[in-house]
């Protein structure tokens, strides 16, 4: 049952190897694996509208989408079919190849980052020693696509939603990657296969999140990722009460689903790379295969993204950059250093270092965010 | 007052919503939602939209005279009454035409309040969604008409209240004639009834 998929493309792979040659196996492997995450990547997309819509209905007293099939399971394929049928406008003085290349553009990085993700034990499809390097490159070109919609609608809310997603991406991956950087050293690899099996101890429980620095990197990478996919509390690129749709206020029909596609696969493999990174990845207790471990904390992260959706309000810009800059950043490089002192001393040092470190950097964290009140100005002549 | 604390409170009322919505009745916090077209709520006896025509036993026996109040008190100006007349070209106390344009009509309940004679209620019909709103939203005297049973059946209150005055009406009238009968038949009548009393 844990290897299921496994031997399944092996099994394929033994048919076609009657009559084909080895070179043309190897394509074929590569084929296989392309199909299953470009199969993966949408569906998963398509089922993650509905369950948005029915989680956040079900926090909203609504009960969601019903109608179209039990429970409205057809619901997804019903708006790909209006979607698909939707006419397609470009704006009279947009900047036609930009306009067009945007959503086709977007949708890739978000698939090429299924290549790195471990599904599960022997399901890493690329196993790259730099893994998690590539998702932090090939994520953050996702920046661009989106400025090229902005650019190219040739409209004032897109060009603001734009510019609001590139400050925000920006800034957003620094927390991002610093947060990530304990795991790095401590396991002194790249590799995601690697991290996975770095916690593999514990029957399968000893994840980094349940350690003190894993907790709060967990936490801050996690928040930065939403953040990083623009999700709610972070969609000031997409706010409506304000600038309409953001980027995508002249996309209609495919082309606006594409970037909901790219969306929602973002913040799929977010999860994904912050349960690889924290919670274990496809390690777990052995009663359970491990892609269904792997796919039940992504899936409780995504639970977690779409709760906070249905709760809280929008950040305002200048929280939200501060935020990340004022708060996640310093507190990140604090607990690299935190992560190393528990890593690397050992007896009541560790435990007295840790707790001071921790609230030094409190108190220097309290101390650099405190508002700015100007003292009150005592006219001497004018009273 | 930890930092946050105040996000978290708000995180557990929206889990408790969805927790609730599927565990918890209606009105304990869970869906309150009715599923329209398969279930739909009680009707309230003072729902009120479009109006119908009453009649009395049969279809002939409309209460409508064709006096044409309900017509000139509709603010949109949306019934259309034409008198019929016999043979003769005397006018009969009922409508030749009765039409209502219910894409005009906007549920005030002037009319209801305006008749004089108890011919015009408010329905409780509303699911009068049309493909064509020319023909099949305009609906004539036989659309219109319905029996009184079917009256008393959607509003008991205000329909047992219309009966009663009705009938005492009747009463009234029935005494009244009688009365009328004695008095042709006796030399020396006895002074009639007060002329103006209410029911009358």
């Amino acid at each position: 049952m844990d290897q299921i998929f496994v031997t399944l493309k092996s099994g394929i792979l033994d048919q076609l190897g009657r009559f084909l040659p080895d070179w043309a196996l190897v394509v074929h492997s590569v084929l296989i694996s392309i199909t299953a995450i470009a199969i993966l990547g949408p569906v998963t997309m398509m089922y993650l509208t509905l369950l948005e819509r029915k989680v956040v209905g079900r926090m909203q007293n609504r009960p969601g989408p019903n109608r179209v099939g039990k429970w409205g399971v057809l619901q997804p394929i019903a708006d790909g079919i209006k979607m698909l049928t939707k006419e397609d406008i470009v704006p009279l003085r947009a900047d036609g190849v930009l306009h067009f290349l945007a959503p086709v553009l977007i949708v890739m990085p978000a698939l090429l980052v299924f290549a790195v993700i471990p599904f599960g034990r022997n399901m890493t499809p690329v196993n790259l020693n730099i893994g998690f390097l590539y998702f932090i490159a090939v994520s953050s070109t996702s920046a661009i696509p989106i400025f090229m919609a902005s650019w190219g609608s040739r409209n004032k809310y897109a060009l603001l939603g734009g510019m609001r997603v590139i400050a925000q991406m920006i800034s957003y991956e620094v927390p991002m990657v610093l947060a990530a950087v304990p795991v790095l050293m401590l396991t002194g690899s790249l590799s995601t296969n690697d991290i996975v099996t770095a916690q593999s101890g514990w029957g399968g429980l000893q994840w980094f999140a349940l350690t003190p620095w894993g907790f709060a990197g967990f936490i801050i990478f996690f928040l930065c990722g939403v953040a990083e996919c623009n999700r709610s509390p972070f969609d000031l690129a997409e706010a409506e009460s304000e600038i309409i749709a953001g980027f995508h206020t002249e996309y209609s029909g495919m082309k606006f689903a594409l970037f909901y596609m790219a969306e929602f696969m973002n913040s799929f493999t977010v999860s994904a790379i912050c349960t690889t990174l924290f919670l274990g990845g496809w390690q777990g207790p052995g009663f359970l295969p491990s892609w269904l471990w792997f796919f039940l904390k992504t899936y409780s992260l995504i639970f977690v993204m779409i709760w906070f959706r249905g709760t809280l309000p929008r950040f305002r810009i200048d929280q939200l950059m501060g935020l990340a800059w004022k708060l996640l950043l310093p507190m990140t490089l604090a607990n690299i250093l935190i992560a190393g002192f528990w890593h690397f001393t050992h007896g009541w040092i560790k435990i007295a270092g840790s707790i001071a470190l921790v609230i030094a950097s409190y108190e220097g964290l309290v101390r650099l965010n405190q508002r700015y009140t100007p003292e009150k100005r005592v006219y001497t002549f004018a009273e | 007052m930890i930092f946050g604390s105040g996000i978290l409170k708000g995180m557990l009322v929206t889990l408790k919503n969805f927790t609730s919505s599927y565990f918890k009745g209606p009105d304990e916090g869970g869906l309150f939602t009715v599923q329209y077209p398969e279930k739909r709520l009680p009707e309230k006896e003072n729902f009120r939209n479009f109006p119908f025509l009453v009649f009395d036993n049969t279809p002939d026996n409309l209460r409508c005279v064709a006096c044409d109040i309900c017509a000139k008190e509709c603010p949109p100006k949306c019934i259309y009454i034409v008198r019929e007349f016999d043979k003769e070209g005397r006018p009969l106390k009922r409508p030749a035409t009765f039409d209502i344009d219910l894409t005009v009509c906007m549920n005030c309940g002037f009319c209801e309040e305006a008749c004089p004679f108890d011919a015009i209620y408010m329905d409780h019909d509303f699911e009068i969604a049309n493909a064509d709103r020319h023909d099949k939203l305009l609906y004539h005297k036989d659309d219109l008409l319905k029996s009184n049973e079917y009256f008393r059946k959607i509003r008991p209150t205000n329909a047992s209240a219309v009966d009663a005055r009705r009938h005492e009406a009747e009463e009234k009238k029935k005494a009244a004639a009688a009365a009328v009968a004695a008095k042709a038949a006796a030399p020396k009548p006895t002074p009639p009834a007060a002329p103006n009393s209410p029911a009358a």
